[in-house]
């Protein structure tokens, strides 16, 4: 009978009388909230892209007039042609937009949220209603970002890190309201992260089910909850930046503004004392989520879990003290250059074990190539690339000639694309059964992941070449430097492989959405997984478990022996698996 | 075997339990690691202005009230001291004293908030604000016989302000969740000597905001 009390009820398990509104809307679920996040993220990823393509077209055909460019107002493009005060607010919302409301949401927002319950056996959140807060306040953020792009003068110029006095000063940017929104929104944005990052710290720590000890986690939760430490402590260092310049602006502080005695390398400083740790946060949860989809494909446990969770604290820790290599030009001195240095080279090698890991379990693996495997396989090789041109640019000598350059572009968007997005395909159609109760097409999805490895690898390769004989980032017409005509016909082959990237991206739209209302009615465990969460029904009902399952061993038991399938669910027990003690201490306390 | 089972549905549910603490209070503690990190931005740019500021740094008097500050930081020592006291009558299921200590506290950080406001204001009327001094004040005049150094004092307008600014907006967000709980929880004696954790909590952030201020006290107003 004990077996059974470990095997949760499959079927409705909660009657569900809640309202539209506060089913769907103003939910508390996490689920919900998640799947929120999602069509949120979403949204902006798409606005994000479409800023890129007109970057793209500046760069690679500059003042011809933009194909749909008459549609936006004189202010912006007259005739099509993009203005160079539009082009610094297409290149600041670009990056602000990717990683603030596109793909650190879309990790942080959507996954933590969706998997943090449903993987550790807990029926929501530690506190539903912050987590409501969370998400609206996010939501809030993004609408007065984006509608920053619509006032008078335009968006925020000074480029995402908004290094002061250029951020600071209205005078000498133009950008007044809208340099005073971005602020805003990056402080309600830093509100909803912390808010966020305190539920997802909590719920870890203490609402595992009976027998999820912490290294019976998996990596994606670790991941998750390491990237949760890192967003506490790394956006309230933002948003007192942000703050700070807000009151440069607005009542006439003098922070940042070096005419009256304030410091702009101490907006430096601040952004990047945070912006490290974010770099963190927008690569942890695909390599956790990327580690459970590479063992379920590989169907074989993961080489070196414990060796994968130290390898996640040590990235996290190291995180916090590498900052100033990302301001190795800012005049420093040689010495503490060279400590940043060393700092920001020991990372490689954490990372280096992941990847080696990540090899290891493939490696004699009865390998599985659905799509988010390959995703998933992707991001290992595409995340080399990244993490091997990150090592070039820790070296200070290096690093002197190709900072500021589109060496750097092409660095981050191998790890933040390469990297993290194709973590993301993975994660959204391995999730996405859970979710919606439907499969996407893996066809369709087949089709969509090699096209965008081609066009991906022909954007932004190119751009490492383009970098190392100094084409700047940032600059609004290459053509007007006579040592960048030469490779103006590569910034052309950059630009029509992006247009043709940002396309084919439609595939996967369509495929969400197709999928959404008519893909394939889901199994309950369609990846024979062993995560906790594939032992509930499609999708899953309010408050998840009608009784917390007992957990008997850790993620990755596939192909056990003693298995009858080549997997073997966390809550499944195994004659001879002794219960929990959590489970029993729990009962003799109702029973005292 | 089926009481087991029903049992296992009501909260609280068995779980693997990380640290001993209810949720609300590590969700607390989380929280006041970020708000440190928050402050710590703050007080860490006042630092590293203050030592690269052009010119002397105002001494401590000079623009600030010092005593008048002294007496709101006694206020905020003792409603500190009355909100453990709280904490301990209603351990000890005392519910007439919880309700005492619980109005001492939130009088006194009103009156925190209250006495800040006049010392703004104050401060503002001498001239002495967020982007320097205003001209033709009190503090002009200062400026002028060289008393004051005028190149730092810009920093010091913007770094005093924020600070201790939002310090005060710490401080009446306290006060007004705690004057929520008195009416909702103190008053009706929903506080028990078994289930009490609300006002642990709010003390958590109470001694918080108070620590805090003895840093800020000590660093803009006496050195």
């Amino acid at each position: 009978m004990t077996t059974v009390a470990g095997t949760p009820h499959v079927g409705h398990a909660h009657s569900d009388d809640r309202s539209f509104l506060r089913k769907y809307i103003f939910s508390t679920d996490h689920k919900i909230i998640g799947i929120q996040f999602l069509f949120v993220s979403l949204f902006f990823l798409f606005v994000g892209g479409l800023l890129a393509m007109q970057i793209r077209w500046q760069l690679g055909f500059p003042n011809q007039p933009m194909p749909g460019g008459k549609l936006l107002p004189e202010t912006m493009a007259p005739d099509g042609v993009i203005l160079p005060e539009y082009y610094i607010q297409l290149v600041t919302m670009h990056g602000t937009f990717m990683v603030f409301f596109a793909v650190m949401p879309l990790l942080v927002g959507v996954y933590a949220n969706f998997l943090i319950p449903l993987k550790l056996g807990a029926h929501d959140m530690a506190f539903p209603r912050i987590n409501m807060a969370s998400f609206w306040t996010a939501l809030l953020a993004g609408l007065v970002m984006l509608s920053s792009l619509f006032v008078p003068e335009g968006a925020a110029r000074a480029g995402w890190t908004m290094y002061a006095p250029l951020s600071a000063r209205p005078d000498l940017s133009g950008a007044g309201l809208g340099q005073q929104m971005w602020c805003i929104a990056i402080v309600l944005l830093g509100l909803s992260s912390i808010l966020g990052s305190l539920n997802y710290i909590t719920t870890v720590i203490n609402m595992r089910a009976p027998g999820m000890t912490w290294f019976r986690m998996p990596l994606s939760i670790w991941a998750l909850f390491i990237t949760a430490i890192l967003g506490l402590l790394a956006l309230p260092v933002l948003s007192g930046a942000a703050i700070m310049l807000l009151f440069d602006q607005t009542i006439g502080t003098h922070f940042f503004d070096p005419a009256a005695g304030g410091q702009a390398l101490l907006w430096q400083h601040l952004f990047w004392f945070f912006g490290h740790p974010e770099v963190y946060i927008l690569i942890l949860p695909a390599m956790g989520m990327v580690s459970d989809m590479i063992a379920n494909g590989s169907r074989k446990p993961i080489f070196g879990y414990h060796s994968m969770v130290f390898a996640i604290i040590g990235i996290g820790f190291l995180g916090w003290i590498v900052w100033g290599h990302h301001m190795f030009v800012s005049g420093m001195n040689p010495t503490l250059g060279s400590s940043f240095m060393v700092t920001t080279m020991i990372i490689a090698v954490p990372s280096a074990i992941k990847t080696f890991n990540w090899m290891g379990t493939m490696w004699r693996g009865n390998l599985r190539f659905h799509v988010p495997m390959m995703h998933a396989v992707a991001f290992v090789a595409m995340f080399v690339i990244g993490g091997l041109s990150g090592i070039f640019m820790a070296a200070t000598p290096v690093d002197m000639h190709i900072h500021d350059t589109y060496f750097i572009v092409a660095h981050i968007h191998y790890v933040l694309f390469g990297g993290s997005l194709f973590g993301l395909f993975g994660a959204i159609t391995f999730w996405f059964p859970k979710m919606f109760g439907r499969m996407m097409h893996q066809g369709w999805g087949k089709v969509h992941f090699w096209l965008t490895l081609l066009f991906y690898n022909l954007t932004f390769f190119p751009m490492h070449i383009l970098g190392m004989a100094g084409h700047m980032r940032r600059i609004y017409d290459p053509t007007m430097y006579d040592f960048l005509k030469p490779y103006q016909p590569m910034n052309q082959f950059i630009s029509v492989s992006a247009f043709l990237l940002f396309a084919v991206q439609a595939i996967f739209a369509l495929n969400f959405l197709v999928s959404l209302f008519r893909g394939a009615k889901a199994p309950q465990n369609p990846w024979q997984d062993n995560g906790l969460e594939w032992t509930l029904p499609n999708p899953a009902p309010h408050g998840n478990w009608e009784r917390v399952p007992n957990v008997y061993r850790g993620p990755y038991e596939y192909s056990h022996p003693n298995a009858t399938e080549d997997y073997l669910p966390q809550s499944q027990k195994l004659p001879g698996d002794p219960e929990p003690a959590a489970a029993s201490r729990a009962s003799q306390g109702r029973e005292a | 075997m089926t009481t087991a089972n029903t049992d296992a549905m009501r909260p609280p549910f068995p779980a693997e339990r990380g640290v001993d603490a209810y949720n609300t209070k590590l969700g607390m503690w989380v929280f006041l690691a970020s708000e440190v990190m928050f402050f710590t931005a703050l007080i860490g740019s006042y630092i590293i202005l203050r030592f690269g500021a052009p010119g002397e740094w105002a001494r401590p008097g000079v623009v600030l009230n010092v005593p008048v500050t002294a007496f709101n930081t006694f206020l905020l020592i003792c409603s500190s001291v009355s909100m453990v006291k709280a904490y301990a009558s209603i351990a000890d299921g005392d519910q007439r004293m919880l309700k005492i200590w619980f109005l001492v506290t939130i009088i006194c950080g009103a009156a925190f908030v209250g006495v800040q406001g006049f010392e703004y204001y104050h401060l503002i009327h001498r001239g002495f604000l967020p982007s320097g001094v205003r001209e033709g004040s009190e503090l002009a005049e200062l400026v002028a016989k060289g008393t004051l150094s005028e190149a730092s004092l810009g920093l010091y307008g913007s770094t005093f302000y924020t600070m201790t600014g939002f310090h005060g907006f710490h401080v009446t967000c306290g006060v007004i969740s705690m004057i929520y709980l008195y009416f909702t929880k103190v008053l009706p004696g929903k506080y028990t000597q078994q289930n009490h954790g609300g006002v642990e909590v709010v003390g958590l952030y109470w001694h918080f905001v108070d620590l805090v201020w003895i840093i800020l006290f000590t660093i803009v107003y006496l050195i």
